[in-house]
């Protein structure tokens, strides 16, 4: 199996953000793998040491990719992509047509990449590049497992197939991938979309829900998926000797300045967020402590008027 | 009605910008009426707005369906679409987009605008909708404004709150935003006549997912990221049993129990609670930190919220530096006594 990571080197959570200028100062600050995409390619490397194939990381960015490209091949990745972009030339829309394009350089059956950046905290270039490649993607998945055509797909019926008609036509597509799957060579994982169903647990707001989806499929991690490995020694040294492909946008047929590809959004500006004073500490017993804050949350904050 | 019959529908309806508003256990989710509100604040003459609802299964859905498209009818839009239909009281990104499409095609001209609570479901969606469409995209939306030289200007959070952002578009594509819970005021209701309502029929695309089983796992009704009060416990807590007192006290104030990656971590509770720059950024109008000490990465997450208290047994805590309220002390002691105080009826 083909598997594709995104990846994005992000200042580590720890560390302090500095804004000067409108700018956030990041030379001096640690750089790790964005956590999501870390726990996306944990993932990836499991499988492949499961049923084997490729790993390939992909970034897109400053000279700071090639860290977190490097620190990603020390993990157990095969090969690396970096796609050269300068700080601000690309939004989401930019860098999702960009990480698509590179995305069809290869038959990859599988991408996974992080829930969100914990930098930016938007969540679209995953998703985005799914619509982009056509393929079905779930989002936010805290569990996985792959499936060769099980005896589960043909028996029981999905949530989908519960209610009315529509349910019925569901049924029917479930049966002919099924089907497919044991026309095909069942045992060849490489084979690409080869009725090799994804069973991922996703979380939504504290629910998990439990899908299955067919190849190829963009899948985002969220934590709880797994823990990722540190790299170790040997694989560190033996990173230096992994390819890794730099690629321009007019590489990837990508023209920045056009109207298809240039940038929908804009940053403005960009500051630190107004200072929040400490307040005031209550004293007393627990009980006078807590009399004290019930009626301060009702008489100073105005809150908890509602409630009762 | 089926939109078309109607006199208002079908030409001459000018609608360009669009709510997408969501329900969730067959209640209309506040998110949405926030959403109309954003939108609201960021129109202009000539502008329309149209509402759209998509749901439906059973007989009960339907009609949560049709109670919710009454409510959002109520709040100012020029219209709300409503597409009820079996498929869609689960969510799947690529049938819901395909609605959101058919909802487009039939506004005229078509929606230029879109707006979306940033849910599980928003999230989900929008850049699926932003990616076909070509359009820009601004996520979590904390504030939008009408700035002086015309355009929208958007403040949305960068390191999960530890910097601040404005954000706008470049004219000429559409447009999707996505609204964080919690900032924007709902829309009110508007005297006068509610807007029409109109049923869009809808022939889904197969789905390629399966939606195998839904774990409904939150504890109590109120999800996290929309929760108005919220009472959070770190390592201090102690023990998966130690969150008790923390639910029940969440429970009496209507509140939901986060965490912070400490207890996560150490296995007290589910990481679909952890609050902080990885986890979810909260901004709820109360946050009772219980026994956290206050990590940079739990701060981003919460200190947006609009009051907090800290209670921490250790005095030099940085959560305190945040706090309007701070209490020294036991929390096994002194949440006993608030819900104590509280059923007192203090």
């Amino acid at each position: 199996m083909n598997i594709a990571v995104l990846i994005k080197s992000v200042i580590a959570t720890d560390e302090p953000i500095i804004v000067r200028g409108g700018i956030i100062e990041d030379s001096g600050a640690k750089k790790v793998i964005n956590p999501y995409d870390e726990y996306g390619l944990e993932e990836a490397l499991r499988i492949k040491e499961d049923v084997g194939g490729t790993v390939t990381v992909i970034s897109a960015g400053t000279e700071k990719c090639v860290e977190a490209l490097r620190t990603a091949l020390a993990m157990g990745a095969d090969e690396a992509v970096w796609i050269h972009l300068r700080d601000g030339e690309a939004d989401e829309h930019t860098c999702s047509l960009l990480l698509a394009s590179a995305l069809k350089l290869k038959a990859y059956d599988l991408v996974w990449a992080g829930h969100l950046s914990v930098d930016n905290g938007a969540g679209q270039v995953a998703i985005r590049v799914a619509e982009l490649l056509g393929w079905p993607h779930a989002g936010a998945v805290t569990a996985f497992r792959l499936a060769k055509g099980e005896k589960g797909l043909n028996g029981e019926k999905g949530l989908n197939g519960e209610k009315g008609e529509y349910g019925k036509k569901g049924e029917k597509e479930k049966i002919l991938l099924v089907e497919r799957d044991a026309e095909g060579d069942s045992e060849d994982w490489a084979n690409r979309g080869s009725g090799i169903w994804l069973h991922v647990t996703k979380d939504a707001e504290g629910d998990s829900e439990s899908l299955e989806l067919p190849l190829p499929a963009l899948l985002t991690a969220q934590q709880g998926l797994n823990e990722p490995r540190y790299p170790a020694l040997a694989g560190i040294m033996k990173a230096k000797r992994k390819p890794l492909t730099e690629l321009t946008p007019a590489d990837l047929g990508v023209e920045l300045a056009s109207a298809e590809a240039a940038p929908r959004t804009v940053r403005l500006d960009c500051d630190a967020p107004p200072a929040r004073a400490a307040g005031r500490r209550l004293e007393g017993s627990p009980r006078e402590q807590a009399v004290e804050l019930l009626s301060l949350l009702r008489s100073e904050a105005n809150l908890l008027k509602e409630v009762r | 009605m089926e939109r078309g019959t109607s006199a208002h529908g079908g030409e001459g309806a000018m609608a360009t910008h669009i709510v997408v508003a969501e329900c969730r256990d067959g209640q209309l989710r506040r998110v949405s009426l926030e959403a109309i509100a954003a939108a609201k604040g960021c129109m202009q003459d000539g502008d329309s707005l149209a509402v759209l609802l998509l749901g439906g299964g059973d007989g009960e859905a339907t009609a949560s369906v049709s109670a919710a498209a009454g409510l959002l009818a109520q709040r100012g839009p020029d219209e709300v679409i409503v597409i009820d239909h079996p498929i869609l009281g689960r969510y799947a990104p690529e049938v819901h987009l395909a609605a959101l499409l058919a909802a487009a095609k039939a506004l005229a001209p078509e929606a230029r605008w879109w707006w979306l609570g940033h849910t599980a479901i928003g999230r989900d969606l929008a850049p699926r909708l932003a990616a076909r469409l070509g359009a820009g995209q601004v996520s979590d939306a904390l504030a939008a404004a009408r700035g002086a030289d015309g355009r929208i200007v958007f403040t949305r959070a960068l390191h999960a709150g530890k910097a601040l952002e404005r954000r706008a578009f470049v004219p000429g594509a559409p447009t999707v935003v996505t609204v964080r819970p919690n900032n924007f005021a709902p829309a009110a209701i508007v005297a006068g006549p509610a807007a029409p309502i109109c049923s869009l029929p809808f022939n889904p695309p197969p789905s390629r997912i399966i939606v195998r089983d839904v774990v409904r796992r939150a504890s109590g009704a109120v999800d996290l990221a929309e929760a108005r009060i919220i009472v959070a416990g770190g390592r201090g807590v102690k023990s998966a049993a130690g969150f008790a007192p923390l639910a029940q006290l969440a429970a009496l104030l209507g509140g939901a129990v986060g965490a912070s990656r400490g207890a996560c971590d150490a296995g007290y509770c589910d990481y679909a609670l952890q609050i902080g720059q990885t986890g979810k950024t909260v901004t709820p109008d109360l946050y009772i930190a219980c026994g956290i000490s206050g990590a940079v990465q739990h701060l981003a997450g919460m200190s947006r919220s609009r009051v907090i208290v800290a209670i921490n047994k250790d005095p030099d805590s940085p959560i305190f530096s945040v706090a309007d309220y701070g209490i020294v002390g036991d929390l096994f002691e002194v949440v006993p006594a608030l819900i104590e105080e509280w059923n007192n009826g203090v």
